[in-house]
């Protein structure tokens, strides 16, 4: 006797997080074939109740086998009617089909759109294109993250990418809007966004010390402080992009390094404020004409599409690795910035006080968040 | 012109993409009610299209508005080829007709299409203006409120029950007409939800027009069911109780005023001519010609059965008040009749010469036998069975019985469709009574057509209501007969009334079992009759005096010797002690219409009271229960072969008697196997296949306190030489004692010990195994002159005499009780818990099993069928386990037989959360009303209940602090501030959501939360406002069956689908809650081989408004509901 058709529907929708977490992760057939059970291997709930096994609920409600397959059926076919609204949260809001209390809808969006760190690092700055979505089988390898939970992901990485391109505004609030995500997930989405219109290269081996959390924090930096949002909140383009003005503006900082004049005296400023307040003063002293020459050519290079991919992995060759070389220590990074920052304000001749202060504040940040090993 | 209906179409949201090129819409949509249309402009490219109409106004007669649902469709704009349906919303106005009701419909629907589901929403507005009608000849009842619910409902209070009230209308189904063959599913699909809606709002107009002519305002206990019978057409037939109810606020008022056209039937003379209306309904529109229906409410109308009811086997001694089988012919009843019914007696005649030749064809003894060999088996076997009336007992009880009669018998059908009555009201149960008919549906093609056409085909494509005109008549002979039944059936258990009645039937092919039961009482006659009705105040004075001559000489001598003085007889009926007088046997012990075992009331030890008490109805509130309830269910499978029609009805016919008595049989054993002695709610349903039989009966076991302690179950075994197999038995034999402990224990029956009884010694002594053995609770010493019938009967022994008996012991021991923390019942509420909390999850799930047997005995197919019911049951704990300590109330199990290896059940119930805290103490209390009132401390202990239990009323900000503390888990309608606050987890949503509120945008509109649940009430809440019936009927099909998930997700979605269509219909009615919900048929059919499915589903409720217990006092005026309404405009950010 085979249950042919099997549907429980309550008034108010019944979610169980357990099932709801296992359905996000997507399976591998491997823990499905350890399931001694006539279900067809294949199948994402055969896992799921495998793993649903495994985790006790047999013995914890002395329930059947059966019972639990068709329970975790249940589950998975609500979930599927409800991933639709779940790619545009506010319909799952509004929408008739499904009660479910305002607790619960939160949840539901919220495990929805989070994402694997490992696996967000790994797609930082790639195109999510569908030559990206080919590559998720080598990334799911890589990351341990299951290849169905690596598509969905890639999938809502794509969606939001998509939804917010062309609107203008804070990036963040926008997917917070759209998406009704927390806060902090909707900044982590900003900054994936981020990464993906201006294509930051993040995979290069120099690069791989850098977790998913320290490039977030560069992209929110960056775009706190250049993105056009940050000085006229009704600016006109998205927050993905970074102003051309803005980079264009840039290139009038080379002064502070073609300058003979400007750098000696930046140099001797920088100097003598931090003479014995660093650990590192000698090292310092010595590279302070590569290590300016380095921070001021980062941004130079900024209007070219080309370069702007090199970003990260200049600031870590040219500024992170000669100071971790030279043992500086995060304290004397900071100490040296503040006062690297600070100093051009003293320069006679520098007219580009406020825009080298944008330029820095943002730089700093990266820089404070990247040196670690 | 007495109604006006206005429309706006507001705005639409969430639509389909309709091109696929530009990824828009181009939508607008249609109104239409009767034949009128009315259309919208195209709103062009937008998937959130704002219609903001004009409003459509509709100038209608009254008749029509109660019939028609107005029909709103949605399409998109196509300049080159046909516009392209989206999909459509039915309303039914209904609610806005009664004054008391709804005022406005006003909210988000879904727009829904038969094969794609629900696509998108439509915001709409409805209103009706009605006026005054003073024609008394007039076709409409509007004003006459209808209520599913099965008892008084809860804000009004009953002035006078009036008693039965039926109709049926008969039409050909659309899914067999000629032209199906040509259009597309979905036009079908939609021709059969509009003929239902159709016929359904005929149907109840019908039955308001019997109310009024009545004198009564309100139907209550509504059930309509549709019977598809395929070829032969489409039956939707309704019951109900008549009733004048006061609203509990106004007492004044005694009838619904303004609007309400019964005030006005008050001031018409009544009419001598009972039926003035019903019969000269005359076309009014094209559309009413194709449904035809007949009020029975004359015994005359019996006439296609009048030949044949004579030859019925039943043992029908007491003669039928109208006597009608004096009409041998049937032409003569029409011919008898008053002017009225002239043109409906010209128009039968020509069908009427034919009958005699229909009757000799159809050979209807036959069929009809099985109805009586039924009752029979089934009530003797119960201990309260037909067989003779007590006509000449005691004339105490027969006068008692008069004096309700007097009322009653006027009637033709003392019938009541309530399960849960007015403190007072019922005085005495007699016990179950069923009937059963089998009948052929080719049958019932007009015999007058089959004469002249000789061909059964041709038909339909001619037309078909000139010959199918009287065909309702036939569906309500068949009906008659069946009341006839149980009419006497009641009588035979001295009883003058049924109550807790219901019909169905179980349809295959060609064959039908039509079957009714309900509980014979006696009831108290005081609500039955109404003061303004001079002929019952007649009878009334003329009764009393007779009774208090007959009584004081005859009662008191015979039948009470021990210490009753006549005052106490006077008012015997008032005198018995609430909690057991409903036990007390209505019938005359001395002459026992079949063998029971009396003994005196263990509660007040002066009447009689039987061993065991099967009923249909709730169990009274005041009734004295000992510990708790629970579900039982008998289950039964009989092989049957495969035959064509009259071998066919003949084999089922044959079946049935055994069937009856083994579900009874082992509902009897299961009773005792828990300790127990009464079951409340019994619902036997046999559901015809085409190689099967199958008996599904559910019922609630209690043990009351007023009946003997059951006894235990004893096993006898045929071969008692062979020691192993006596040690097997004794072996089983202890492990159903250990079972009937176990069970004592579980549902904490510890009933208090009487001196003269032993109570917990149910085995006897193991030798002795003859077939008289029985269990022992008849030890106390009143019952032993009885002890003398026990002989007769053994229903307590289980005879091992073969295998299969075996395995029907085995089959009785594999009934797993719930998982702790979990009772179930098929009643209102659950016996022995009265402190509910406010967390209801109703929910309806559906099973379809092959039963794979390649040769199925009946023996494996029980077992199948067993576990199938198990299981699903297993899965229910299962899946509600978060909810523990919990209740499954209301558990309705319903089976159908689709194809034919193919088993479909589907239950319906709800699951209350109760405090098991307080679960102690209520064990001690007897049961109270409060049951029903859940303390309202609870709800804020409850941090996250699952079900939202926002009601529009408290999103009213009214006491912000309380709110917010419970607003995560209770309230959408708040504003979303508050919510934030108190949502940790959820803030981010919500914080998300507060922008939202910035932004111009109509994205925060929330969804009204509403509950659906089968019971009357709300655990923890108090129902403010009735608006009106819910009564829903929807067709999904599809052609892409895999795609959608295959069957499961397919009816999955649909089930979904429902219910949220019933949710919005509830708030846009200003509604929170759905109560009374049933889900009357669900039917589903498959042909994966096509990749194909379709589903029909039918459901009903009562639309209310309720207020949490604990807001009451802070709302002490409720906000208007349509104030809660979701704003109409709205938008979406995303495009």
């Amino acid at each position: 006797m085979s249950s042919d058709l099997d549907v429980f529907v309550g008034n108010t929708t019944l979610i169980d997080e357990e099932v709801y977490r296992l359905w996000l992760d997507g399976h591998s057939v491997a823990e499905a074939v350890s399931l001694v059970s006539p279900v067809s291997p294949l199948s994402p709930v055969a896992e799921a109740v495998a793993r649903r096994l495994r985790g006790g609920v047999l013995e914890r409600e002395g329930t059947s086998v059966a019972v639990l397959q068709s329970d975790t059926r249940d589950h998975y076919r609500t979930f599927q009617m409800l991933e639709r609204l779940l790619h545009a949260p506010p319909r799952l809001l509004q929408q008739l089909l499904f009660q479910i209390p305002p607790e619960r809808q939160a949840l539901l969006v919220q495990r929805y759109y989070a994402f694997d760190e490992a696996l967000a690092r790994e797609l930082l700055g790639k195109k999510l294109s569908k030559g990206t979505k080919k590559e998720l089988d080598e990334v799911s390898a890589r990351t341990g993250v299951g290849i169905r939970s690596c598509r969905r992901q890639f999938d809502n990485f794509k969606r939001v990418f998509k939804a917010v391109e062309e609107l203008r505004g804070p990036l963040a609030e926008n997917i917070q809007q759209l998406f009704l995500l927390p806060p902090a997930l909707a900044r982590d989405y900003a900054a994936i966004v981020f990464f993906a219109n201006s294509r930051f290269e993040t995979g290069k081996r120099r690069l791989q010390f850098l977790s998913f959390g320290d490039f977030a924090a560069c992209a929110q930096s960056m775009m706190a402080h250049w993105s056009q949002g940050a000085l006229a909140p009704e600016a006109a383009d998205p927050d993905g992009d970074l102003p051309k003005s803005f980079l264009q503006d840039l290139k009038e900082l080379k002064v502070l390094v073609s300058d003979k004049d400007l750098l000696d005296q930046h140099k001797s400023l920088v100097c003598s404020a931090l003479r014995g307040k660093i650990s590192v003063y000698n090292e310092l002293e010595a590279n302070f004409k590569a290590l300016s020459r380095a921070l001021v050519n980062v941004g130079g290079k900024l209007t070219h599409a080309r370069d702007v991919r090199d970003f990260f992995v200049d600031l870590v060759e040219k500024v992170i690795e000669p100071c971790r070389s030279d043992k500086w220590s995060p304290g004397d990074l900071r100490l040296f910035l503040t006062h690297y920052t600070a100093a051009p304000r003293n320069l006679p001749g520098f007219r580009h006080q406020a825009l080298w202060e944008r330029y820095m504040a943002a730089i700093s940040a990266c820089l404070l968040r990247m040196y670690h090993d | 012109m007495p109604g006006k209906l206005k429309v706006k179409i507001v705005a639409g949201r969430h639509l389909p993409v309709m091109d696929r090129a530009s990824d828009l819409t181009d939508a607008f949509v249609e109104v239409k009610f009767g034949n009128t249309t009315f259309k919208t402009d195209v709103y062009p490219k937008s998937l959130n299209p704002q219609w903001n109409s004009e409003w459509f106004k509709f100038e209608v007669d009254d008749e029509e508005l109660q019939d028609e649902p107005l029909q709103i469709t949605v399409l998109d704009h196509d300049t080159y080829s046909a516009n392209d349906a989206i999909g459509k919303v039915y309303i039914d106005i209904d609610p806005l007709l009664y004054s008391e009701a709804a005022t406005v419909i006003s909210g988000w629907f879904p727009i829904y299409d038969t094969i794609h589901g629900i696509r998108g929403e439509i915001n709409v507005v409805v209103k009706v203006d009605l006026f005054n009608d003073l024609n008394r000849f007039r076709q409409s009842s509007c004003g006459v409120k209808f209520f599913c619910t099965t008892s008084i409902p809860k804000c009004y209070r009953a002035v006078v029950i009036h008693g039965f009230v039926e109709e049926l209308v008969v039409n050909e189904d659309p899914e067999y007409q000629w032209i199906d063959r040509i259009r597309t599913p979905r036009a079908s699909n939609e021709a059969r939800q509009r003929l239902i809606s159709l016929m359904s709002g005929e149907l109840q107009r019908k039955i308001g027009l019997k109310v009024l002519e009545m004198r009564g305002n309100a139907v209550v206990g509504y059930l309509q069911c549709f019977d598809l019978e395929g070829e032969s057409g489409l039956v939707v037939r309704a019951i109900g109780t008549a009733c004048t109810l006061d609203k509990l606020s106004n007492t004044s008022a005694f009838l619904p005023a303004c609007n309400s056209p019964s005030k006005e039937m008050k001031e018409i003379p009544f009419n001598e001519d009972p039926n003035p209306n019903t019969y000269s309904s005359g076309p009014s529109t094209p559309l009413k010609n194709q449904t035809y229906s007949f009020s029975p409410s004359k015994s005359y109308s019996r006439q296609s059965s009048s030949s044949d009811t004579d030859l019925s086997l039943t043992p029908k001694t007491a003669p039928s008040p109208q006597g009608p089988r004096i009409f041998l012919f049937p032409s003569s009843p029409t011919l008898s009749c008053d002017s009225p019914h002239l043109k409906k007696s010209c128009l039968l005649l020509s069908g009427s010469s034919v009958k005699p030749l229909h009757c000799s064809h159809v050979s209807p003894v036959v069929l009809r036998k099985s109805v009586s060999f039924t009752e029979e088996l089934l009530l003797a076997a119960s201990g309260m069975g037909s067989g003779s009336a007590g006509k000449e007992g005691g004339p105490f009880k027969t006068l008692l019985r008069q004096q309700t009669q007097s009322a009653l018998e006027q009637r033709e059908f003392p019938f009541f469709t309530l399960t849960a009555f007015p403190p007072g009201f019922l005085l005495h149960v007699g016990g179950v009574v069923s009937a059963r008919s089998v009948k052929l549906l080719d049958r019932i093609h007009n015999p007058a057509f089959v004469g002249i056409m000789g061909n059964t085909r041709s038909y339909k494509l001619l037309d078909w209501n000139s010959f199918n005109s009287d065909e309702p008549e036939t569906r309500d002979a068949w009906w008659a007969e069946i009341r006839q039944e149980i009419k006497s059936h009641a009588k035979a258990l001295g009883c003058h009334a049924v109550v807790g009645y219901s019909e169905s039937t179980s349809i295959c092919e060609e064959v039908c079992i039509l079957s009714a039961s309900g509980t014979a009482a006696v009831l108290n006659p005081r609500f039955l009759q109404d003061g303004t009705m001079e002929g019952c105040l007649e009878q009334r004075l003329s009764w009393q005096p007779g009774f208090f001559s007959i009584g004081s000489e005859k009662g008191e001598v015979d039948f009470f010797p021990q210490s009753q003085d006549s005052s106490s007889l006077l008012g015997i009926e008032e005198a018995s002690p609430p909690g057991c007088g409903f036990c007390h046997i209505p019938y005359d012990e001395l002459n026992m219409p079949f063998p029971a075992h009396l003994t005196y009331c263990y509660n007040c030890r002066k009447q009689k009271v039987p061993d065991v008490l099967f009923t249909t109805i709730d169990l009274p509130v005041e009734a004295i229960v000992v510990g708790k309830g629970c579900l039982i269910q008998a289950r039964l499978c009989r092989l049957k072969k495969k035959a064509q029609a009259e071998a066919n009805a003949t084999s089922i016919s044959n079946l049935l008697p055994f069937m009856e008595y083994e579900v009874h049989t082992q509902l009897m054993n299961k009773l005792k196997l828990r300790g127990m002695n009464a079951l409340f709610g019994l619902r036997i349903q046999i559901t015809v296949g085409e190689n099967m039989l199958m008996g599904l009966a559910s019922a609630t076991g209690v043990y009351l306190a007023a009946l003997p302690t059951p006894g235990g179950i004893q096993i006898a075994g045929k071969t008692p030489n062979d020691g192993t197999y006596e040690q097997h038995i004794s072996h089983m034999q202890k492990k159903i004692n250990d079972t009937i402990a176990k069970n004592k224990e579980l549902y904490e029956i510890n009933p208090p010990e009487l001196p003269e009884e032993i109570i917990g010694s149910p085995i006897p002594e193991p030798r002795q195994r003859s077939r008289l053995l029985r269990s022992q609770s008849e030890s106390s010493d009143e019952v032993t002159e009885l002890d003398l019938s026990h002989g007769k009967k053994d229903a307590f022994v289980l005879e091992i005499d073969d295998t299969d008996a075996m395995e029907d012991v085995h089959s009785l021991l594999t009934d797993v009780p719930p998982p702790s923390g979990f009772y179930s019942c098929n009643t209102e509420i659950m016996p022995g818990i009265n402190n509910w909390t406010p967390e209801i999850q109703m929910f309806t799930a559906v099973r379809v099993s092959r039963l794979s047997n390649i040769n199925p005995t009946n023996q494996t197919l029980n077992k199948n069928f067993n576990d199938l019911c198990e299981n699903l049951l297993k899965s229910l704990y299962f899946k509600l386990r978060s909810m523990v300590p919990c209740c499954l109330c209301h558990v309705n199990f319903t089976v159908a037989l689709p194809e034919d290896e193919l088993v479909q059940i589907a239950v319906t119930a709800v699951a209350i959360t109760y405090d098991k805290n307080q679960a102690l103490q209520a064990n001690k209390a007897p049961t109270e009303k409060s049951q029903q009132r859940a303390s309202t401390d609870n709800e804020e202990q409850l941090q996250f209940p699952l079900e939202l239990s926002s009601d529009p009323l408290s999103s009213q900000p009214f006491s912000p602090a309380k709110e917010a503390l419970e607003g995560a888990s209770s309230h959408t309608g708040i504003p979303a501030a508050q919510r934030a606050t108190s949502l940790e987890k959820a803030s981010p949503l919500a914080e998300g959501y507060l922008r939202h509120r910035s932004v111009p945008s109509g994205t925060n509109s929330t969804v009204s939360v509403v509950k659906m649940t089968p019971l009357s009430f709300l655990p923890g809440a108090k129902i403010t406002k009735y608006l009106g019936i819910i009564n829903m009927f929807f067709i999904r099909e599809t052609t892409s069956l895999r795609e959608e998930g295959g069957v499961s997700g397919f009816l999955h979605a649909f089930i979904a689908e429902v219910f949220a269509m019933v949710r919005a219909h509830v708030a846009a009615l200003g509604g929170n809650a759905v109560v009374s919900y049933i889900m009357k048929q669900c039917v589903f059919m498959e042909n994966p081989n096509k990749n194909q499915a379709q589903c029909l589903i039918n459901v009903s409720g009562d639309a209310v408004i309720f207020v949490r217990e604990s807001e009451l006092e802070a709302l002490p005026v409720p906000a208007p509901a349509a104030a809660a309404q979701p704003a109409g405009s709205a938008g979406d950010v995303t495009t």
